[in-house]
Order: structure tokens, then C-alpha cells, then sequence
């Protein structure tokens, strides 16, 4: 079944029908129940909304307290530095696609804070379902700005509207890798981030982060545990051994964030299918940049703590 | 010459009120419509027909009156009402007689309109934030009611690719609220305290019930073809929805709920497992495309919920506010055949 044509719908009337005009009796709302195109006419419809929470569930004022509390970690804790800001588009969608680290993940609102504080850009960060089906924390992280990593999610934000939306396509595999095997890039993926961004037309902004598989590094895995809690994995990290219940909470690495030339695909957009061998080039390309620059960034490291 | 349109579900609250306004539109000749029970809102000229959806009935009057249009709004969405086993009957044997009557040899049938639900859809953590008329969903179905549901949509699919001469317009609509409509959820909301999952604020949308109708007409006036979500604008918070109810939520275990749902049933509290799943994942659904073949919307989601509290807050007050009507058989068959009634138009 195709996507029609409008033809004319029979009857006139104005198109804002008031419950008095409702409540007349029947013959009148029958008539006022058959609707009229007419564009010119037409207000706005009224809509009586109570909370800031948007479409994607986000709300300005649980923003603003995340803000307030991640701000001082971010600065003092971490503190936080970047190369290549610059690159990050002031307008205009982009993907940007970062490694990922640490039991609990600090690279995300490292990523997401700062570019929101210092461009004054808004970042959706893709997540794994894994997110929404835990009570409280599936429903904080949409409040502050996580979206679910879906296709339709991804093109809306990237093509209809235009904005920074951030991925890690290693998921759960990158946090999930013991420390010895820290700054070692897991797959990434099957490259539908690659995808994604060709159907949208916006480029990939790989960015590498140094810190935080530092911030809450994995000793041990059960995998028991986790299978019986349904979660991709259950650590026990470095976090909980110092600190017992306070494990929640990171150490406090130097996390370095380096963002790297953005990757332009000279590609129609929009198009139903792209081609397989030339996503995975491309996924593999960026993997590998992302992974030099680690290294590079490594390299220069003189301290955990200090950088 | 006219339309001669065949409503099915006459009874239930979608066929009354399409009935009701076909008869408004000087285009319709003949209204037919088909229910096991008697229609509960009045009607001038819509003939009522006691039958059930069986196949060579529904044969017989498509046949017989020259039906050209079926709007087929009676598929049950709402598991609270009746056993799985009923809405097998009703939505899987029902649409799939109807189909094969309409496409018998020689049939007039032209234009088919079905009344369909977001259901189809789901809810789950997998889900995107809109579902487009496109998206598949994301888990297989696991309640009677999407299943069935499933297999209506086959059965439309089918009968449009068979007879492509047919226009064929399968509306999705999602969660209906207003002044007239009881539906588990409007329950839910009618609630001292309203039902929530400990943790989870899913966001929801909800469709007025005279932009259903009004769709309904629309699509059907305009011969519009296709798979259409049906929606209001814009996505609430269950909170929200609460809130603008004026009322508190009451976080329920968000594990187990399958085990409590039967005694709270008994309470007074059903929650079947679609509204569960709703109240764990919520349920967007892109309502562009129906809005580009220009239908326009009078409510949004958030407006539709305000609509609903204020008829449930004058009910509260001063009970019903419209008298009830009872069908009466021979008074209505006077109305419509006996020669001493002079009717407009002859």
C-alpha cells in the first residue's frame, strides 16, 4: 500500500471545533467531526504541557542539576583536557564516535559536559537498551540527554535535526575489557555507525579519550553473576576492592580527549542500502585512527593521575 | 450515486460514532452496520443488522446492498473486556471473513478503511523513540491482543495486494483518550492514585476521540490509501500525565507485576499486559505521514489528556451529562420503513 494523494474532504466548516460547538447536539458535531484542509486558517493547537521533558525525554531543569554536579568532577576531579575542539562543527549534525572504558564509563559525561559547556552544543548520547530497562538510571540518563542507539533514533537527530549525537561502537565489549587488556579497541560493531552517518549525510568525528579505563578499571569478571542479573557483565573493579561500597565512584584519573579530523563520505544521502565492503573500510579506517592516536596520546603520558 | 458503506462493530463506541457522522455527510446513501448487539448511541438512518461476522451473512449483505465501502472499526485492542479467546474470534475470524466477502466474485467493495492500534508496534526497551509506519517492531508479540492484531494486519495486506483496485487505509491509532471513551488505561488515569513501575517515567502519546473519527471520515472521504499512524503530537511523561490529571502516582514493583496483576484485577486495578508494558517503555509513534496526506489534528497529546480530566471532573460533579439511549427495535424500524413517517427527501 502506497503513500496516497489527498483529494478534497467534503464539507466546510472552521477546523477549531470548541466544546460548546461539541456539545450542541448531535447533528452539529457530526458535521463539525468531518475535517477541512485549510491550511491558511488553521492556529496553533493548543498544547498544555506541565514538565520541560522532550521528545527524547530530556529536561532542561534535570540538565541543569546534572550540570551542577558533574561540573566540579569534571574540572577538579578529572580535569579534563582537550585537543582539536576546533574541529567539532558549530552547527550542523555529526557523529561522533569516541573508544570506550571503565566499568562504569567515564568517557561519556566527559565527552557530553564538555562540549555542552565549552561549544555550548547539545550531545545525545546513543546508548545500549541495557540502559532503559534499569528502573531510576534508564530514566535519569534519558532525562539528561542518553537516547537509544537505533537506527530511526540516530537519523532523526543526525538528518531531520541536525545535531551532535555521540556513539561507542565498541558497547558494551569496550567497557567491559579487563585492565590488562586497557587501550586495546575492541570490534566496532558490524560499522552501523558508518551507515548511519552516510544516510544522514553528516561526517564522523572520531574522537580518542586517555583516562578512563584508568577511572574504574576491571580486576575480574563474573560471568555467574552476570548471567544471573541478566547484565552484559559483572565486574569487580580496582574501585570496589579500595573502597567497598564507595566502588561506584571513580578514581581520579586525568582524562585527555583528543578529537581527530572529521571523516567526510562522499555518498548520496538518504539511500536504503550503502555498500557493505565500502562501511566496513570505513569503520575499520576510523577504528584505526582512533587507536594511533591512542597509542600517540600514550606515548606522551608521563602520569595516570597528572598526564 | 451515493456511497454505500458497511460499518462494522456497531455497537461499540468506533461504529456509533462513525455511523453517526456518516449519516451527516449527504455523500453516504446507505449505512449498514453489523453488530451482535444493539447500537447504544441514536441513529436516524444507519440500518441496524443483528448478525455476528460470519462469513456467509457477511457475504450475503455485501452482496445484497451493493456495499462499496467497509469500515471495519470492530477489532478489540483492550484485553481487560473479554477472554483471548473472544478477541481471536472477533479480530482474526472476523476481519478474515469480512476480507473474503469482500473480495468474492463480483464484489462492489472499492474502498476499505480498518481501524487499527499502535499495538502492533509493542513496547520494549529496544524501541526507537518514534516508530515510523515502517518500523518493524522490535520483540515478537507476546499478549493475545498484539498477536491478533498481527495477523488482521496480514490479512488487510493480503486483501490490498489481491484486489488493487480496492483502496485500502489501515489506521494505526494509539492511545485513545476523551470525554466519551472508557479504555483500561482512561481507567487507570480515573484512579484516586495513579498506577505506575517503581523507576520508570516512560513518556506517552494519546489521540482524541473525534481526531479518530474524524480520521476515519477523512481517509474515507478522500480515498486516501495506505498505513497511517494516528497520534497526537508530542510525547508525556506518565508523571506528567498524572499531573495534569491532578493526581498522585504510586510506584508499583517494577518485577513480578505478572503475578500481581490478577489480584489487583480483583481490586479494581487492571492492568493487562499491554498497558504493563506501556507503563515500563512508553510508545511514540511518528504521525507526519497522515499529516502530509493533510489530515489536520484538534488535540495534541498533552491537550487530549486535558480534555479527558475536565469531562471526568464534571462527571464526578454532576454525573452523565448526555441522557442514555436504549435501542428500541420497533420504534426504530417505524422510523425508518413505515409509510406514515414522511421522511426529508422523499
Amino acid at each position: 500500500m502506497a503513500p496516497p494523494k489527498p483529494t478534497k474532504a467534503a464539507t466546510r466548516r472552521s477546523p477549531t471545533t470548541t466544546k460548546a460547538e461539541r456539545a450542541d447536539g448531535a447533528a452539529s458535531r457530526s458535521v463539525a467531526l468531518v475535517p477541512v484542509p485549510k491550511p491558511d486558517e488553521v492556529g496553533e493547537l493548543a498544547d498544555p504541557r506541565r514538565s520541560d521533558v522532550d521528545e527524547w525525554g530530556r529536561s532542561e531543569h534535570m540538565r541543569g542539576i546534572a550540570r551542577q554536579i558533574y561540573g566540579p568532577l569534571y574540572r577538579s576531579w578529572h580535569r579534563v583536557e582537550w585537543e582539536g575542539l576546533d574541529k567539532i562543527p558549530a552547527e550542523g549534525g555529526a557523529l561522533l564516535v569516541s573508544n570506550h572504558a571503565g566499568a562504569i564509563p567515564a568517557d561519556a559525561p566527559a565527552i557530553m559536559h564538555g562540549i555542552e559547556t565549552e561549544l555550548g552544543r547539545s550531545v545525545y548520547g546513543l546508548a545500549d537498551e541495557i540502559f532503559k530497562q534499569l528502573p531510576v538510571v534508564g530514566t535519569m540518563w534519558s532525562r539528561v540527554g542518553g537516547v537509544l542507539a537505533h537506527p530511526d533514533n540516530a537519523y532523526r537527530l543526525l538528518r531531520e535535526q541536525q545535531q551532535l549525537a555521540l556513539v561507542f561502537p565498541e558497547g558494551t565489549k569496550g567497557t567491559g575489557k579487563t585492565y590488562g587488556e586497557r587501550y586495546q579497541l575492541r570490534r566496532f560493531g558490524r560499522g552501523g555507525f558508518v551507515q548511519i552517518a552516510m544516510r544522514a549525510g553528516v561526517p564522523v568525528i572520531p574522537i580518542a579519550v586517555v583516562g578512563a579505563e584508568e577511572a574504574m578499571p576491571i580486576l575480574w569478571k563474573s560471568p555467574q553473576l552476570a548471567k544471573l542479573l541478566g547484565l552484559p557483565y559483572f565486574p569487580i573493579t580496582a574501585n570496589m576492592v579500595a573502597f567497598g561500597p564507595l566502588g561506584l565512584l571513580h578514581l581520579p584519573a586525568k582524562i585527555r580527549i583528543r578529537v581527530l579530523d572529521p571523516v567526510h563520505f562522499d555518498v548520496e544521502p538518504d539511500q536504503p542500502r550503502y555498500s557493505r565492503s565500502r562501511i566496513m573500510d570505513e569503520s575499520e579506517q576510523i577504528r584505526q585512527q582512533i587507536q594511533e592516536a591512542l597509542y600517540d596520546m600514550l606515548r606522551m603520558r608521563q602520569s595516570v593521575w597528572f598526564g | 450515486m451515493g456511497k454505500r458503506v458497511l460499518v462494522t462493530g456497531l455497537a461499540t463506541f468506533w461504529g456509533g460514532r462513525v455511523a453517526q457522522a456518516l449519516e451527516a455527510d449527504p455523500t453516504v446513501d446507505v449505512i449498514v452496520g453489523l453488530d451482535r448487539y444493539e447500537p447504544t448511541v441514536e441513529l436516524e438512518r444507519t440500518e441496524y443488522v443483528r448478525s455476528d461476522e460470519s462469513y456467509s451473512i457477511l457475504a450475503r449483505i455485501v452482496k445484497a446492498a451493493r456495499i462499496d465501502t467497509i469500515v471495519h472499526t470492530f477489532l478489540a485492542v483492550d484485553s481487560t473486556q473479554m477472554s483471548s479467546r473472544t478477541i481471536h474470534e472477533i479480530n482474526v475470524i472476523g476481519t478474515m471473513n469480512l476480507f473474503a466477502a469482500a473480495s468474492a466474485p463480483g464484489s462492489t467493495v472499492r474502498n476499505v478503511v480498518v481501524k487499527s492500534s499502535t499495538l502492533v508496534y509493542g513496547a520494549s526497551a529496544k524501541d526507537p523513540v518514534w516508530f515510523s509506519e515502517e518500523t518493524r517492531r522490535a520483540e515478537p508479540p507476546r499478549s493475545m491482543v498484539e498477536r491478533s492484531l498481527l495477523e488482521v494486519e496480514g490479512y488487510v495486506r493480503d486483501f490490498a495486494v489481491d484486489n488493487p483496485h480496492v483502496t485500502v487505509a489501515m489506521l494505526r491509532f494509539s492511545n485513545v483518550l476523551g470525554p466519551d471513551i472508557t479504555t483500561s488505561l482512561a481507567k487507570a488515569l480515573e484512579l484516586p492514585v495513579v498506577p505506575s513501575l517503581f523507576g520508570f517515567d516512560p513518556r506517552f502519546q494519546f489521540v482524541h476521540e473525534i481526531d479518530v473519527v474524524r480520521a476515519i471520515l477523512y481517509v474515507l472521504q478522500g480515498r486516501v490509501q495506505g498505513i497511517y499512524n494516528v497520534a497526537g503530537d508530542g510525547l508525556l511523561p506518565w508523571s506528567e500525565v498524572a499531573a495534569i490529571c491532578g493526581k498522585r502516582t504510586i510506584p508499583l514493583p517494577p518485577i513480578g507485576m505478572g503475578l500481581l496483576s490478577a489480584p489487583l484485577g480483583r481490586l479494581g486495578l487492571e492492568l493487562p499486559p499491554e498497558l504493563l508494558a506501556l507503563l515500563r517503555h512508553g510508545r511514540g509513534v511518528d504521525n507526519r505521514r497522515l499529516k502530509q496526506a493533510g489530515f489536520e489534528y484538534r488535540f495534541t497529546s498533552a491537550g487530549t489528556v486535558v480534555d479527558f480530566v475536565e469531562a471526568l471532573r464534571i462527571r464526578r460533579t454532576v454525573g452523565e451529562t448526555t441522557p442514555g439511549y436504549q435501542y428500541e427495535r420497533d420504534v426504530e424500524q417505524f422510523f425508518r420503513h413505515s409509510p406514515a413517517v414522511i421522511r426529508e427527501g422523499d
